[in-house]
This record gives structure tokens, sequence and C-alpha cells, in this order.
């Protein structure tokens, strides 16, 4: 539905030129909810904006919807744009119009009657849970609902597809969680595309169905979000999944643990896991066969994608070969396993 | 005072408000275009014309550094051709607005800066045209601080046009100095200093109430 195809994007900077975007080539299919996370400054926002040209790439094509924005003329674009909605991290209402107006811009834009109008907007209003929030102003309403005016102004030109810049960074966590579940529904109910940009592993966590880790520039990491939860594949993922899952780094658990393996010392595995029922028999399992006490440091069962997914961090204690047998056990039966450390 | 002073004190007041009036409708007519076109050709705006920018900006200063009392004088030819005279009120109107004119393009350039670029890039994305966005967005969010700005000009306007008004524009100023100055009438001086603070502070007040109510904080 969306379509980058080798994109970079220089900035012409006061210390020289800054690449925000290095060749990105990326897809969302459609009906998908596409995430792309990374840190501040790795080119999210840059882009995001490239998606409706907002910002115009130095070089490389977008499609969206099989048309390649690049070469539209003006008028092309605007109606292009149309069909793309957008929401905010600062959600961009207009002060001095209401929910019900703020809401009417775009058809306003596109030159429909009031009539049409009025008709449109009162189902999206239901949508979003605002219908008694018709004729306040922003300044009366939370963030969460402004978001949702916001949301119900993106969708009231009918887009095939919605791009978020943040949506939720301004929010507090209950109020993301309600307004992701917003997204979630509005994906499944009306099968929009969803590219959504965020800082948040959380957000990932709960409604992408893939993602993309961007880092100065570069995309350098691409998968369905169980497998990134399940093998992340570079340092960063590592990490992002880590404080998705709020785990705390092993040399906090345990004062004797150290990075490298020294004469007696006994490993400390991270074990991951999807589905809560097959990890309790496995380790039972292998603690028998192989002779060897499992003892769990940190244990953590989160819903990711929809799934169960299960993250434990256990140090082995056995003789060494029963150690080393009990991790080849575990790995044979699909289980996640990585030496995160050792403690002696 | 005499009824006779009375009348003469009223008379004046309604051609200074005729002066402050019609060269604040011309003003924020001409001016506000003008801002509107100052602030979308910066750059980095959506017409953004550096060149242009910084020409209009060039002319915009060099009309805001002219004394007004010189101005007056200065464009009496102007004047003439498009009042038919240069002395009295309608003719006072020509330098006035030629005054404010940029005061206000300044104003209104300061009110749209003030307008989020969040704003006009969600427009933006909504495909609105150029045109739509200085419409439907940048105007109507920058109304208060229009407002304030056209109350600041009127205002402005009033003490602009006492001193036309000494050159023989009519008005309060000209009645506070032919009576109270050359006449030495101090009575007549302080009724017209009074009369002015009173409009001032009417127009002030009728402002910020008009500002309030287009502003939803
Ligand atoms: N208009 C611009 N002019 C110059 N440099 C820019 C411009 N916009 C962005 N950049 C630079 O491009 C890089 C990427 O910026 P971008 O805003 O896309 O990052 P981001 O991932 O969205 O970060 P954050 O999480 O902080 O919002 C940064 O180094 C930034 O300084
Ligand atoms: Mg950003």
């Amino acid at each position: 539905m969306i379509q980058f195809k080798s994109i970079s994007k220089t900035f012409q900077g006061g210390s020289g030129p800054v690449h925000a975007l290095d060749n990105i080539s990326l897809h969302v299919p459609e009906g998908c909810i596409y995430g792309v996370i990374g840190s501040s400054g790795a080119g999210k926002s840059t882009l995001i904006r490239c998606a409706n040209l907002l910002e115009s790439p130095t070089s490389g094509e977008v499609l969206v919807a099989g048309q390649n924005l690049i070469e539209l003329s003006p008028a092309e674009l605007r109606s292009a744009r149309r069909e793309i909605g957008m929401i905010f991290q600062h959600f961009n209402l207009l002060s001095g119009r209401t929910v019900f107006q703020n809401i009417a811009l775009p058809l306003e834009l596109a030159g429909k009657s009031s009539s049409d109008i009025e008709n449109a907007i009162a189902p999206l209003l239901e949508l979003v849970g605002l219908v008694d929030k018709r004729d306040s102003y922003p300044a009366q309403l939370s963030g969460g609902q402004k978001q949702r005016v916001a949301i119900a102004r993106a969708l009231a030109s009918q887009p095939k597809v919605l791009l978020c810049d943040e949506a939720t960074s301004a929010l507090d966590p209950q109020t993301t969680v309600s307004i992701l579940n917003l997204l979630k529904d509005i994906n499944k109910k009306l099968g929009l595309t969803i590219l959504l940009i965020t800082h948040e592993m959380d957000v990932v966590k709960s409604i992408c169905d893939r993602v993309a880790i961007l880092s100065q520039g570069r995309v350098i990491e691409e998968n369905d979000v169980e497998s990134f939860f399940v093998a992340p594949q570079t340092e960063l993922a590592r990490e992002f999944v880590r404080a998705a899952i709020h785990e705390k780094p092993a040399s906090d658990i345990s004062h004797q643990f150290r990075q490298g393996y020294v004469e007696g010392s006994r490993p400390v595995l991270r074990i991951t896991f999807v589905g809560q029922n097959v990890v309790q028999p496995l380790i039972t399992q292998a603690a028998r066969l192989c002779q060897v006490d499992f003892n769990i440091l940190q244990a953590d069962i989160e819903t990711v994608h929809s799934k169960t997914m299960g993250f434990l961090m256990v140090d082995v204690v056995g003789e060494e070969q029963g150690v080393q047998d009990a991790q080849a056990f575990l790995q044979k039966h699909d289980l996640q396993v990585e030496v995160v450390g050792y403690v002696s | 005072m005499s009824a006779d002073a009375w009348s003469l004190l009223f008379e004046s007041l309604l051609e200074t408000l005729y002066m402050v009036a019609v060269s604040g409708l011309v003003s924020a007519a001409l001016g506000i275009p003008l801002g509107v076109l100052l602030h979308v050709t910066r750059p980095r705006q959506i017409l953004q014309r550096p060149l242009l920018n910084r020409a209009l900006g060039t002319v915009v200063n060099a009309a805001r550094s002219v004394p007004f009392i010189i101005l007056m004088v200065a464009i009496i030819p102007l004047t003439r051709l498009i009042a038919g005279t240069s002395i009295g009120t309608t003719a006072a109107i020509v330098p006035l607005s030629l005054a404010s004119i940029p005061f206000v393009a300044r104003i209104a350039e300061g009110a749209l800066n003030e307008v989020s670029s969040g704003l006009v890039e969600a427009a933006e994305s909504m495909g609105a045209t150029p045109l739509q966005i200085v419409t439907r967005v940048m105007l109507p969010e920058a109304l208060p601080g229009l407002i304030h700005g056209m109350t600041l000009t009127l205002v402005t306007l009033v003490s602009y046009s006492a001193m036309a008004g000494a050159i023989g524009g009519g008005g309060l100023g000209d009645l506070g100095i032919r009576y109270g100055y050359q006449r030495f009438d101090p009575i007549i001086m302080i009724a017209t200093v009074i009369v002015l603070i009173v409009v001032v502070q009417l127009i002030q007040s009728a402002g910020e109430r008009l500002q309030a109510r287009y502003e939803h904080k």
C-alpha cells in the first residue's frame, strides 16, 4: 500500500549536510499496522513525512496505492493527499473551531456540501466516542480526546492510509492504551493501512503487525512483530525488546554477575517463548533429564501482537555437562535461548 | 462651557471618529493582505520567495521609519490627487492610512507567525491549497491576534489624527490646538483631552471584548 523505494533525504544544516534518510526501502502491505521505531534523531519523522510528501525525498520513489507521489503535479498531489490521513503528536487542531468544525475541515477543503458534511461526521463522532463533545472547543478537551478528534478528522475524507507521527507520545499510559485500541479498531473495521512511528516499544508491542528499526537514517532490521520479539537480530533491537518487557539487566539481579566465563561459573540464560503453556513442562523436563536446577531470576509474561509471550531469566545450577545439555535441550524444543552472562 | 463650545466639541469628535474609522478600514483592507504576503513568502513558508520577502520587508520598514508629521507633508501631492484637496478631514485620511498600512502589515505578520506550523502542516496533509490554508487556517487562527493588532492601530490612529488635525485636518486635535493653544482656552483644551481619553478607552475595551470572544483558550 505504501512503498518507499530507496529514498534518501539530505538536509543542508548549518554545520554541513545531514543525511536524515539514507537509502530506505520499505513496503507497508495493505491492511497492515506497520511500526517504525527508532531513537531520537533517527529520521522517523522525516520518513513518515515522506509518505505524503510533506517532505520530499532528495532521491527515491514514494508509492501510495500504486501512485508515485513524486511524479504528481501540485493539484494531483493535493487530491492524493486526501486519500492519506495523518495524525500528529501535538494533535494540530484548530483552536477556533469546535470538535465538529475541526472534523469538517477536510470535507470543507474538498468542497463538500454542508448536508454531506453533517452526514459524514455523525458516524465519525460515534466511532471515536465524542458524540457529547460535538460543540466543544479543543481547549476544553483532554489530550486523549484531542487525539480522538484528530483521528476523526483524518478519517473524514475516507482515506486508505493513516499516518501517525508519534500519535501517543504526548499522552499518559492509560490514554495511550485507549488511543491504540481505537487505532486497532479502525484498522479492523475499515481495513485501513496504518503506518506509525514511535520511540515507544509498547506501541509496537500492542498494535503493530510489522516493525522496522531506524537508526541514523537506515533501516537496520525489519520483521513481523512476533519474530522481532522472539529473535531480535541487532543490538539496538535487543535493547528495544528488553525495554519493552521491562527486563532488568542481569547485573542488577545478581551481584555475582559477570560478563565472561571463568572456571566454575554458571551461565545466566534468557529464555524467550511464545505461548504460556509450553515452557514449564520443558524446564521441568530439562531439570530432570540433565540433573540441573533452574534458579529463576526474573520472569515476565507479555502480550505481543495479541499472542502471549514469555521472557525468563534463569541461572542454571549443576554439573558443567548437565548445564550444557539443559541448554541444548531447551533450544532443541524451539525456545529462544541466549547466554547473557555468568554467575559464580 | 458654552453651548457653542459643546457643539464644537461634538463636531470635532465626529470628525476624529470619521478619520480613524475610514483610515482604520483602509489600513486593515490593505495592511492585512500585505501582512499575509510578508508571512507566506518567508523562507520555509507555504509560498516562500525569499527575495520578494526581503524587498517587501525593506519597503515596509522604510515606510515605518518616516515620522508621521514628515510623511504628511511629503505626500501632499498624492493626497491632492486622491482626495482632491490637501486640507480637511478627508484629506487627512490619506496620510493616516498610508502610515498605518505598514504598521498593520507588521502586526498581521506577527499574528500569523504565532499560528503553529503544525496546523499549516495538518492542512497541507489534507490537501489544502495555499489560498485555503490562508483563509481557512491561518487567518481564522490568527484572528484574536489580528483583533489585538487592529485595536492597537485604532488607538495609534486617534493620536495620529490629532496630529493631522494640527495642520488643518480637523477633528479633536485641531480643536485643541486652535482653542486651547492659539486662543488660550484651557477649558476646551482639557475637554478635548478628556474626550480623547474616553475614545481611546472605549476602543481598547471594545477590542479586548472582541478578542476574548474569538479566543478559545
Ligand atoms: N528541516 C530540517 N532541517 C535540517 N535538519 C533536519 C530537518 N528536519 C530534520 N532534520 C535532521 O534530520 C535528522 C532526523 O530528524 P527526524 O526529525 O526525522 O528525527 P526523529 O527520528 O523523528 O527524532 P525524534 O524522535 O526526536 O522526533 C535529525 O538529525 C534532524 O536534526
Ligand atoms: Mg520526530
